[in-house]
């Protein structure tokens, strides 16, 4: 916006460093002045949420990192020293461990809000598949993490999913027995995977910079899709944006906080309290809930390699849905349709994270590959034909009119 | 463009030639780096062939031992259950091979598998399922009494690790019949 007031130092050691390095007036007209649209709901404050988060994973980590002890014979009692010995050892690891979930939690949110309201869309392509890309970034740093415990379940995961590389027709084992650095899931695999694991966060941290970078350019998309036309459409990051951030931002640590406190292990598995025992495998392994929906995707397929590129093209997928959603409106809002696809397609991803807990067998197989087909279909087929077929409601002339006289817009058919 | 010079310049060779010289670094930087990440000496080492005495195993019972990290199920089969296996039509099997061929001549009885489900590497239970052999408790192949697969996902046999028999009761793991690969 042109009328923005522009960032003026007032004391000299700010002047000094400004005619140095203008980092001051980066952070006022990206956090401050930053016009950001006045109608954004409470579904636009988990960008800010998903930071903190990230924050909190990495403060966690890097303390938990210098009480643990990353070899397999040591690896699982350095876990207990944590829990009985160090000072708030056990605050600090419930809040890691607890954190890995409220982050996947968040971000799933994050996603069904773009998907809701149309954020991939023109010019948002870029920004929405660095978002597949921090998702993925997310799902190695959290697996990395579960198996550094070195439990039954972090051992069995680690050879599980190590062996989805095994599918790979030809090279397939020679890779798996370069990512195990030996015969089989060990010591090996255990130093890599903590090296990797410290690492990945701020590789993370360096996507979240680019994912922020491209949403400054092309402006936060709102409720209405539309794009703000004049200054009434927009307010000012700062205090509108903070003070609606943080506040969710406060809310979500409630609920935190009652998983850290009151039930820290409800979302992890009692199996991994076990020690790994490359012997047995325990007779139930399951992923940790966010990965639930992803796994249902493996098991429905009966063929190793099919299931494996299954897996792969459920994720993969997301990045292409800038162009496999062909309708011209953003806003579920004013596509009455789709909003019913919408949350079909929730419900779908639900139920897949619930039949992923199940054993394969069954009903619960056949419930999971028809699950898994309307997944695929709903990207591949639903969505672009939608585009064409469905009658939108009338848009909005602009954001400010959206709200000041709602009964022109988006309820009106 | 402003001027193009029919003959390549002495520079621009100079430029090709250091240009080809940091090439072929950068891809010789990359073997140690990718190399390191493969099983080390010690870790090769630690997969020497190991001994295994038969004699305490009782027909009907499976035992399992450790070599490179790996489980290896050591299968004492009764005659009714090498009857089971060799009943079967080999050309129904998803990964067809007859029974003879999983087992050293004259051993009939003994069958040496390595013990991870060829679906996603987890150990199948022994003495389950339908086949009467193993079931995997993760994704629910199954394999039979010569420890090939009967029923999906798991895409292949129970793999045979290299291993010969020293004695009538007495057998290597890790080491082929000589003369064989």
């Amino acid at each position: 916006m042109s009328g923005q007031p522009t960032y003026q130092p007032k004391n000299a050691i700010m002047k000094w460093i400004e005619r140095r390095l203008p980092i001051g007036s980066l952070i006022y007209s990206s956090f401050v002045v930053y016009p950001t649209p006045r109608n954004l709901n409470y579904w636009w404050t988990f960008g800010g949420i998903l930071t903190f988060l990230l924050m909190v994973q990495i403060v966690t980590g890097i303390v938990l990192a210098m009480h643990y002890t990353p070899h397999v014979d040591h690896a699982f009692n350095s876990v207990e020293h944590i829990m009985r010995d160090v000072n708030y050892g056990w605050l600090l690891r419930y809040v890691h461990a607890n954190g890995a979930s409220m982050f996947f939690l968040a971000a799933y949110i994050h996603m069904f809000r773009g998907m809701y309201y149309g954020s991939y869309k023109e010019p948002r392509e870029l920004l929405w598949i660095l978002g597949v890309i921090l998702l993925l970034l997310m799902i190695v740093t959290g697996f990395m993490g579960y198996v550094l415990p070195w439990g039954q379940m972090s051992f069995w995961a680690a050879t599980v999913i190590t062996n989805l590389f095994s599918a790979i027709p030809g090279v397939g084992d020679a890779i798996v027995t370069w990512l195990w650095g030996g015969y089989a899931v060990g010591n090996p695999t255990l130093n890599r995977f903590y090296a990797l694991h410290y690492l990945l966060p701020f590789v993370i941290a360096g996507v979240v910079g680019l994912h922020i970078w491209a949403l400054h350019v092309v402006g936060q998309n709102n409720p209405t899709g539309i794009e703000p036309k004049s200054e009434q459409d927009t307010v000012p990051f700062t205090p509108y944006a903070t003070i609606k951030d943080l506040f969710l931002m406060i809310v979500f640590c409630i609920v935190f906080a009652w998983f850290v406190f009151y039930m820290p292990n409800y979302l992890g598995h009692p199996d991994n309290y076990i020690p790994a025992n490359p012997a047995v495998t325990p007779p139930h392994i399951v992923p940790e809930w966010y990965y639930l929906p992803f796994y249902a995707i493996l098991r429905a397929i009966p063929d190793k390699l099919l299931g494996v590129l299954a897996l792969v093209a459920s994720i993969g997928i997301l990045a292409l849905l800038p162009w496999l959603d062909t309708s011209r409106v953003r806003s579920a809002n004013y596509r009455p349709l789709y909003r019913q696809f919408f949350w079909i397609f929730v419900l779908v991803c639900i139920g897949l994270g619930w039949l992923g807990a199940k054993p394969a067998e069954g009903g619960y197989v056949i419930a999971a590959r028809i699950l898994t087909a309307y997944y695929f279909i709903h990207f591949l087929v639903i969505l672009p034909l939608l585009g064409m077929f469905e009658k939108t409601k009338p848009l909005p002339n602009s954001i400010s009119e959206s709200i000041l006289s709602p009964a022109r817009a988006g309820t009106a058919s | 463009m402003t001027t193009t010079s029919a003959e390549p310049t002495r520079r621009d060779f100079l430029y090709i030639t250091t240009g080809a010289v940091g090439a072929i670094g950068a891809a010789a930087t990359l073997v140690p780096l990718i190399a390191q990440m493969n099983p080390d000496a010690s870790t090769v080492a630690a997969g020497a062939p190991v001994e295994v005495d038969l004699t305490p195993i009782a027909p009907g019972q499976i035992i399992k031992v450790f070599w490179r990290g790996k489980p290896i199920f050591i299968s004492h089969r009764t005659q009714k259950e090498i009857e089971a296996a060799r009943a079967v039509n080999i050309n129904t099997l998803p990964d067809p091979q007859a029974d003879q061929d999983r087992v050293k001549k004259g051993h009939d009885q003994w069958l040496v598998v390595i013990g991870i489900c060829t679906h996603l590497g987890c150990i199948p239970l022994a003495h389950q399922g339908d086949y009467g052999g193993w079931f995997c408790p993760c994704h629910g192949s199954q394999y039979d009494t010569s420890g090939r697969v009967r029923k999906a996902p798991a895409p292949k046999n129970l793999p045979l690790p290299p291993y010969r028999f020293l004695t009538d009761n007495k057998i290597i793991i890790g080491e082929s019949e000589p003369g064989r690969a």
